[in-house]
């Protein structure tokens, strides 16, 4: 806890890296995001959680433009997110992102999946890529298995690759949708780790999930969701102990039994 | 785990004898009711009365040298393949330099077997490939270095077939995948044009197209210019098997998980980085069978130019037919061009059925 307060100062009050500024988004009628307003500064861990269908997983992948917002701005490290494709394609490469089914290619190997981003977006050479692969493979604990396919791999092993993969494109932020809920139980601990370890290397994450330890022992912020508004924001031990929102408290009930 | 790594104490059961090895096998399979012993026997009998007498024809009556005197011996007559193969195999091509075919096709053969292995798939076969269908077109059209010159027109039977094929369904391939992408892409312009494409060739027979290439379309080329009629022939088949292969492709991409492409966009590759790295190596692979399906068809149609006056092995086959001396041998003449035919569509699936097999990793 006390490596927490201190990292907590080293989060300077100007060096913003994501503003969300009166965000909306649509899927036809239905208003999925709803006057979305966020500001996270570098180093911060925000864990966002909320009921199925809050739309806190749209909101993530607003962040890396998956899905298209249609009125206010988001600006990821100094570059609006609009219709020009350079720029998103800039932003989706300096932000990496973990996926609750993991997403990894089938048809290449644990170190293929790896190298694809940094060799083609990147331009580094492949014999450069694969050392650096390699290096987060160990990190993440899964270095023997480099040469096989991930259907070989188990749920756990997967989303271990998964967030070396993302990584390998040394992103300045991490986006985690759902990260741990497709895992069977015995595997959620091992790909927790992975991400608590990185949070202690100072990555800045926003993180969607129902682990509420992982909100305790690492989140600098926690946001609830609810129908696509973004109700209650506060530091892990005031929103946990002194929910201030009835729908919090009434969510917190059903998951902390 | 070998056996004898068990535990001791462990007894290992093995199965009864009576349901292994070829005793077991045939008792399980063929005897296993009733009824199922019922239906060998009659099978049996069916093969008895069927085989036999075909052997019989095929082999022990039949005459096989090209002077034989087939009318007498009533069984089949391989005559009219010993004495015709030349005219079969390779048309109207001057028969005194069939050397020259013979080592293009031969070329082509070994190419195709060595392009079997994708172990040897980098730009050294490239580059292979590209030297040898130029020397292969030198071997056939001649005309340098001291060679004959041999008239396309007179380019027949298997030379024709092969052609056709190889260049058709190597062409096509591409274009089908483009025109599926194209299907799929959301400039609404360039889709329209691949939909309608696609939609227009496929309600249409091949006939028609090959028809239109040989009579419709040269009435608009400008006075004093043609294009060979092969090559005509030749677009036709690309076009027609390009669409098909086109909508199978398109059913291979939409099978494709969503995740798939935001995974590979989430990285910050291009589109085209995505389709080549990502989709379209798992999407053609899932579509391999109907693509071979499309692709042997293909093939197949290709003796359709019979129709305008091309002489592929069929029309040469048939040629060889209508001379009076050889009327009526027409069964033994088509089972020959059967067994090419089927040599090459077994070819073709049994590769795309290891080729499957090599791509496939567990998920």
């Amino acid at each position: 806890m006390t490596e927490k307060k201190n990292r907590k100062e080293d989060i300077s009050s100007e060096d913003t890296v994501i503003e969300i500024i009166n965000m909306h988004k649509w899927y036809g009628d239905f208003h999925v995001l709803n006057n979305i307003n966020l500001t996270v500064k570098r180093k911060e861990i925000i864990v966002v959680c909320g009921p199925s269908g809050s739309g806190k997983s749209t909101l993530i992948r607003c962040i890396n433009r998956l899905e298209e917002h249609q009125k206010g701005q988001i600006i990821v490290d100094g570059i609006e997110l609009t219709k020009d494709l350079k720029n998103i394609e800039k932003v989706r490469s300096e932000v990496g992102m973990v996926f609750q089914h993991f997403n990894l290619f089938p048809h290449l190997t644990i170190v293929e999946n790896l190298t694809i981003g940094p060799i083609w977006v990147r331009k580094i050479p492949k014999k450069e890529a694969e050392e650096m692969a390699m290096v987060y493979l160990e990190k993440v604990q899964i270095a023997e298995q480099a040469a096989k396919f991930p259907g070989q791999l188990s749920g756990g092993q997967q989303q271990r690759v998964a967030i070396a993969r993302s990584l390998c494109m040394k992103p300045n932020i991490m986006l985690f949708d759902e990260a741990t809920s497709a895992l069977d139980p015995e595997m959620v601990k091992e790909v927790l780790d992975v991400m608590i370890d990185l949070a202690q290397g100072g990555m800045t994450m926003i993180v969607v999930t129902h682990e509420m330890g992982f909100a305790k022992s690492v989140a600098h912020r926690v946001l609830f969701m609810d129908e696509g508004e973004i109700i209650e924001e506060n530091e892990p031990e005031e929103f946990f102990n002194n929910p201030q929102n009835d729908r919090t408290k009434t969510f917190l009930s059903q998951i902390l039994y | 785990m070998e056996l004898t790594k068990k535990n001791e104490g462990q007894v290992i059961i093995k199965p009864p004898i009576s349901s292994v090895g070829i005793p077991g096998w045939i008792r399980e399979n063929l005897f296993s009711s009733p009824f199922n012993t019922f239906l060998t026997i009659i099978i049996i009998s069916i093969l008895w009365f069927s085989i036999i007498p075909f052997l019989k024809w095929a082999l022990i009556d039949s005459s096989w040298l090209p002077d034989a005197n087939c009318k007498a011996s009533g069984g089949a007559c391989w005559s009219v393949i010993s004495s015709n193969y030349k005219i079969i195999l390779f048309g109207f091509y001057p028969q005194n330099i069939l050397w020259r075919p013979i080592t293009a096709i031969f070329m082509l053969v070994i190419l195709l077997f060595i392009s079997r292995n994708r172990n040897y798939w980098n730009a050294f076969l490239g580059y292979t490939w590209i030297i040898s269908l130029v020397i292969m077109g030198i071997l056939l059209k001649g005309g340098i270095f001291g060679l004959e010159t041999v008239d396309i027109q007179k380019w027949g039977g298997i030379i024709l077939t092969l052609l056709l094929s190889v260049f058709g369904l190597t062409a096509a391939y591409p274009l089908g995948v483009f025109l599926a992408l194209g299907r799929q892409s959301k400039m609404p312009v360039f889709k329209t044009f691949c939909i309608f494409y696609i939609e227009l060739i496929r309600g249409v027979p091949l006939i028609s197209l090959l028809f239109m290439s040989s009579v419709v379309f040269p009435l608009f080329l400008p006075e004093g210019v043609s294009i060979n009629a092969i090559l005509r022939a030749q677009v036709a088949i690309i076009m027609f098997t390009a669409a098909y292969i086109a909508e199978v492709v398109r059913g291979g991409l939409q099978g494709m998980n969503k995740g798939q492409f935001e995974a590979a966009d989430s990285l910050g590759l291009n589109y085209f980085q995505t389709m080549r790295l990502i989709i379209l190596p798992q999407a053609l692979k899932i579509v391999i069978p109907p693509s071979v399906s499309i692709l042997i068809s293909a093939f197949k149609d290709t003796s359709l130019v019979v129709i305008i006056g091309l002489y592929d092995l069929l029309k040469t086959t048939q040629v060889t037919l209508s001379e009076p001396k050889w009327m009526g041998f027409s069964a033994e003449a088509y089972i020959f061009i059967a067994i090419i035919y089927f040599g090459c569509c077994f070819f073709m699936s049994n590769y795309s059925r290891k080729l499957e097999k090599e791509l496939d990793t567990g998920l």
